[in-house]
This record gives C-alpha cells, structure tokens and sequence, in this order.
C-alpha cells in the first residue's frame, strides 16, 4: 500500500515550463552598489535607498538563523542574482496590448488569464515575473472605490507618505535574517491601500513566477486596511523545474487598522524539487500582520510546493477584542521539508486566535509545525485555541509538532489539540471495494482530512486547491 | 446480466494472510439470485473469504480460481472487482474524517458506472436516490452530509453499509457478520434492507455467526466453513441443527484453540 501510495504522489510539476523571456539580469553576486543599482533601476526616493542600505548593513551583522527542523546546504549569498526582469517591461507597458505577448502566454498556461475580460469575475490580479510586477488588472474599476492595488515599486513614488508610514513598520528591518534581506533587495510585490469604512469590490490577488535560472525572488508585500475596512487578498507562486535551488525570501505585513478585517490567503506551488530532492525553491518568507482594536486578521495558507518551507504568517493582536487566525495545509512528499506554523502574539484585552493547522507528509519528507501562543501581561481574558493534526502517508516520513506557549496572564485561557494519524489500509480498503481508484481515495481523504482549512479559502480558489492536492498525490498510491 | 448460469465460482481456493494459510480448499457455486449462508466457528476463515474475494492487499491466493459473471476475479485490482459488481458489507465499517457520505457514495457510483461506460448521474437525482435509500435503512438524511461513519454507533455503521449497498446495486454481496453488534430491532431494519435488495439477478453471501440472522434472511444454502473449507453443506434446516448442537461436531478434530482453551 505504501508503494502505491508513493507512486500516486509521485506527479509531473505542472508549472515546471521556462518561458523564453529576454531578460535583463544582474550578475551573482551582493553589495552595496547592487542595492543601489535594484534603487535605480525602480526609480526611487533617495529615502528608500537609505532604508535599504540600512537594513543591508544590518544583514551583514546578522547570523543565518538553524533553529528550524529542515536540513540545506549552506547558501551562497554571492552566487544569487538579485534582479532580473523582461526586457520587454524596460518600457513600461501602458496598457495590455504593449505587454510582451510571452508573458501573458506564460500567464495564460498557468491559468491565470490577464486578459480581464476572461479572468475570473471579480478577482483582480497583479502579475509579478522574476523582479517585476508586468500588470495588475481592473485598476480603474478599484480605483472608483478608492482602493489601491499596485506594484509596491509603483507605490513608493507615487504614495511615499503610505510607504513610509507603514513599511518595515510590523516586520522590522532587523527582524531575521531574511526579512533583513528582502529589505535591502527586494524588488517588487504588492500594495494594497483599503480606505476609511471601504469593502474592497472585488477580491484582490497577486501571482508570483520565477522564470530566470539562478535568481532570488524578493518581494515585499504591504496590504493596509483602514478603518472599519474589509479586504480579501490571495498570492499563488510556481517556478520552472530547475536542478539548481532558487532562494524566494519574502515580506508581508498587514496591518488592520481599527475595526478592519483582512482575509490573506496563499496557494503556494513553488516547485519542489524532484524525487531525490534535487532542485527546488527555498521559501524563507516572513508574513505578520497586526490589528488594532476590534480588528480581524485571517490567514489560510496551502503549502504544497517548495524543496524547503520557513513560514509562521502571525498576528500581533495589539487591540483591546481584536482577532488572529491561522488556517494552514503543508502537503510535502518526495523529499521536502517544511516548518511552518505561526506565532500569536496577544497584547490586547478580550483579543481571540483560532489555529488550524493540518500536515499531510508523504514519501521520505518531513513535515512540522511550529507555533507561539504569547499572552502578555495585558492580555486579560484573552484566549486560544489551536488543533493541529498531523497525517502521514508511508512509513518513511515525518511528522513533527512544537508549540510554544507564554502565558503571562492568568486570565488568559489556551487550548492545545494534537493528533497523528495514518491513512489506514482499511481506508483504502474501504474506498477501493466501493470502486474508487487508489489515487482518488488518498486525494479524497487527504481532502476531507484538510476540509476544516479549505472551508476558509476564497470560494474561487478552495476548488482549486482541493484540485492542487489532487495533482500533488497523484501517483502516491500503490 | 450474463447469461452464465454460475454467478460465482470458487474452485480449490487456497489462500493465505502473512504466510499462514486461511483458506485451504474452498469450493463454492453460487447461482443469480441466490443466497448462500455461511456459517463457522471462530478462526474458520469467514472474513478471509471476504476479503480474499474482494482483494484486499495482503490477502495472497497460492492457487485456485474464482470465476464472476464469466471473468478471472483473482485477475482484477479490487477497485474492478467492485466495479465488476462484487459488494463487502464490512463488519467494522472504518472512519473517513471530513469525507460526507454523500461525497463517498457519489464518487463511488460515478467510478462504478464510467467503468461499465454508462452516463453519470446528476447530483440532483443522485441526492434524491440517496435520500430514498436513507429512508430505507431508517437513518436520518443528515448522515449523508455526516463523514463517513465519522462518530456513528456501531448499529449505524452497519445501515450505512447497507446505505451503499443499495445505491450501488451489485450483483454479489457479502455480508462479513453484519449482525455481530446489532440489536433486534437493528437486525431487523438490516434484514428487510437485504431481503429487499433480493431478486434474480443479485446474489448474497451471509457470513454469519449465529443463527439469529437467517430468522431475518432466509438462506437457500447453508454452509459450514471450518479450517479454511467447507465441511458441510445443506438447506436453512442446517443453521438450527447447528444452532442446537454447536459446530464441534463437524470438525474431525477439536481446533487447537479449543484445546488450549
């Protein structure tokens, strides 16, 4: 059963093309004249430079953090090329039709049409390739409502009082060793700007690609939702099929402002690596995000790529009733690692989290999940509750949990579940004598195993996410 | 519906579980519309027949044959056996956490019936089927929308069973002791359940422990398997000679168990 189960895992990565891009792209290699060079190239304030200098500076003093249960070669820093973007974008596209048909191509097999006319009703998507963003759709239609959904890069010349005001502001410069460098190179993302009392009309989303070999992809994402706004905002990302690892090294902050909510949701596909482990993205991001009072942050992420994950999206509930939840899928096989959690930080009285998190490990992969509850001081009456289910599928994986709980205040209340299962030969068993193939039963119970989180998902995206699980179990039957 | 007179035929099967043998010997004609009771102490190797039927991973068949509607069962994966129409009312139904019954059952009728290449059915006329067959095993219409088995009493287990059964319309069943458990008043619901489903061209196997079932479901042959074989074989009148005088009387000699015990 076992074998059969690895051979319905064992899938074709379906995002795995390279695209035939002339692109301009930086020789390997970081200093300071590079992070000038990503400076010039976008065009920016002299500020912003200084604060990317700073936080390179700081990076330089900082140590590379080996507290995560996964297991890398070390990685040069000199051997990473740190912008690369079409050359077509050199230009500036004004609209579609000067866009490089091949990007959109690229886009189109993806399944992301930027066409807005096919696109998914009410979704509007910014497409970032390597270190540009090459277009984000249904502007003007977001625009009437006031909200702004542009490429970080763009916002920074054109809304510096914003960037400036909330950058670095949730996830310091210094924070870790990555978020410090995404802050000296990173290159493009998005940022989202929901005004006063505003529901944003459509749901917002950003789809990253990596096409160029030997590349980092740094982006930086900053969503700020006002006053008694409400926002729901989702990220994809794949990668060709490399031999070579590619490091991506992302920031989101969030911040909710009084009464605001915000729903951020992550499909991430990045490619794993193959069977042996050879190849595949390093996906080291720092995702946080803090609410004021009254406020609600929801994360939902489905992890199924990556050769390795470190990810804890978190909340700082600084508000007196405000609310953090973290909803999360790790699917790893082949030889993948992932830790990944989140960290719930209760500062705020009455302040409530809720953590899902469901680890579905396979093949010789290891699968863990990592998670803070802190309730300070002030934290009066303030609760957690966390469940976290680990699955196995084999006998060769692994499945890990480690949670940290700080209780500082004893009318603070925390909950812990835990549990391991396996799916079971009798399950199989029973979905094959009812004439279910074997790759359709483990995608089934893995699905229903992982129904809790995918119920949270944008309607648009939860069925493709039960359809990426699907893809990514394909052949891990026997 | 073949015009092969034999439904099944199980020829000198041998069969064995992590290499101790089970099966040793077992012979078996069953005929459309037919219901074959089969009766046997403890450790006879009733669930194994089942389960080496229907092909279950580790269940080994050394040699032998079986023969369903004209084709080599022991040829087939278990997912084609099902589909071929075999059906195991299972005697511990196990958990799907998170899967609804209804999402189970839909996904099993639409892989039975692409395998024979007929048209998939429309959720809309699927779910009113599902509610209909519901009704019929006295379950309430929420357990379709329930996981599978997820949290149902042991009697409930057993309907759902029964639930399957009649949505996917096979052509054998076998009911691995799926009175063990029940109360009278389940038994009954699980009878009437079979006893409708019964007609020319579906078969039964009653894998049963006691005589109490086949009160219920009357049988038109009685065996009794006993190390792996059948040592006797009669008409319904069999199952109370046995109810009364126990099986000790049909084996040669006295099963080691017994010995020991």
């Amino acid at each position: 059963m076992t074998e059969q189960i690895d051979k319905a895992l064992a899938r074709e990565y379906e995002a795995g093309f390279v695209s035939d891009v002339e692109s301009e792209t930086f020789e390997p290699g970081l200093d300071e004249s590079v992070i000038r060079r990503i400076s010039q190239m976008k065009n920016e304030p002299e500020w912003m430079l200084e604060w990317r200098l700073s936080a390179f500076r700081e990076w330089l003093e900082m140590e590379e953090p080996d507290w995560a249960l996964v297991d890398y070669p070390k990685i040069d820093f000199q051997a990473i090329s740190y912008y690369s973007a079409p050359k077509s974008m050199k230009d500036k596209p004004k609209s579609l039709d000067e866009v490089d048909p091949e990007l959109l191509r690229t886009y189109e097999k993806l399944g992301i049409p930027l066409i807005e006319q096919q696109m998914l009703a009410g979704v509007a998507v910014d497409a970032v390739f390597d270190s540009v963003s090459v277009v984000t759709t249904f502007r003007d239609k977001l625009e009437e409502a006031g909200v702004i959904f542009c490429p970080i890069s763009e916002a920074i010349q054109k809304y510096p009082e914003l960037i400036k005001k909330y950058i670095g502001s949730v996830v310091p410069k210094k924070d870790n060793y990555y978020a410090a460098l995404n802050c000296a190179v990173f290159t493009d993302g998005s940022f989202v700007y929901i005004p006063k009392g505003t529901r944003c009309p459509m749901e917002l989303s950003t789809y990253f690609r990596i096409n160029e070999q030997n590349t980092g992809q740094f982006e930086r994402t900053l969503i700020v939702a006002d006053e008694g706004s409400h926002v729901s905002y989702l990220e994809g990302c794949t990668a060709p099929q490399r031999d070579e690892n590619q490091l991506h090294a992302a920031v989101v902050e969030l911040v909710a402002m009084d009464n605001a909510e915000i729903k951020y949701s992550t499909v991430q596909n990045w490619y794993p690596g193959d069977e042996d482990g050879k190849g595949g993205i390093y996906n080291f991001v720092t995702k946080r995000g803090i609410c004021h009072t009254n406020a609600k942050i929801s994360w939902t992420q489905v992890e199924t790529g990556s050769a390795v994950t470190w990810k804890y999206p978190s909340c700082v509930l600084k508000g007196d009733n405000s609310v953090g939840e973290f909803y999360s899928v790790a699917l790893t096989r082949g030889r993948q690692q992932a830790d990944t959690g989140t960290k719930m930080i209760h500062l705020g009285k009455n302040t409530k989290s809720t953590i899902i998190s469901k680890g579905i490990s396979a093949g010789k992969s290891n699968n863990s999940y990592r998670g803070l509850v802190r309730m300070n001081p002030g934290a009066d009456g303030a609760r957690n509750f966390t469940q976290c289910d680990s699955l196995l599928i084999g006998d060769k994986c692994g499945a890990h949990t480690f949670p940290y709980v700080e209780s500082r205040n004893p009318s603070a209340i925390i909950e812990h579940e835990a549990t391991t299962s396996k799916v079971s030969d009798e399950q199989m068993f029973l979905c094959r004598q009812r004439g279910l193939d074997p790759e359709k039963a483990v995608s089934m119970i893995v699905n229903g195993f992982c129904k809790e989180v995918f119920k949270e998902l944008p309607m648009e995206f939860a069925v493709e996410a039960g359809k990426l699980l699907e893809i990514s179990l394909e052949g891990s039957v026997g | 519906m073949s015009n092969t007179e034999t439904l099944l035929s199980i020829k000198e099967l041998h069969a064995s579980v992590e290499e101790k043998q089970i099966i040793k010997g077992l012979n078996l004609e069953i005929k459309p519309g037919e219901v074959h009771a089969i009766m046997g102490p403890n450790g006879a190797g009733k669930s194994t027949m089942g389960y080496v039927l229907s092909g279950r991973d580790g269940y080994n068949v050394e040699s032998g044959s079986v023969i369903l509607d004209g084709e080599d069962l022991l040829e087939m994966e278990t997912e084609d056996r099902a589909r071929a129409g075999l059906f195991l009312a299972f005697q511990y139904p196990v958990e799907i956490p998170g899967v609804s019954n209804l999402e189970f059952l839909k996904a099993s009728v639409d892989a039975q019936r692409e395998a024979r290449g007929e048209d998939a059915i429309t959720s809309a006329d699927f779910l009113k089927e599902a509610k209909a067959a519901c009704k019929q095993v006295n379950l309430p219409v929420s357990f379709l929308k329930r996981g599978v088995n997820e949290g149902f009493s042991g009697g409930e287990k057993k309907r759902n069973e029964l639930m399957q059964m009649l949505l996917l319309k096979p052509k054998l069943c076998i009911l691995d002791e799926t009175d063990s458990g029940l109360d009278i008043d389940a038994l009954q619901v699980v009878a009437e359940g079979v006893n409708s489903q019964r007609s020319a061209d579906r078969s039964f196997i009653v894998v049963t422990h006691y005589q109490r079932l086949l009160d219920y479901i009357k049988p038109d042959f009685v065996h009794v398997l006993s190390e792996g074989k059948i040592v006797k074989s009669g008409d319904a009148s069999l199952a109370h000679e046995l109810e009364a005088q126990g099986y000790a009387w049909l084996q040669t000699a006295p099963a080691e168990d017994e010995l020991e015990g």
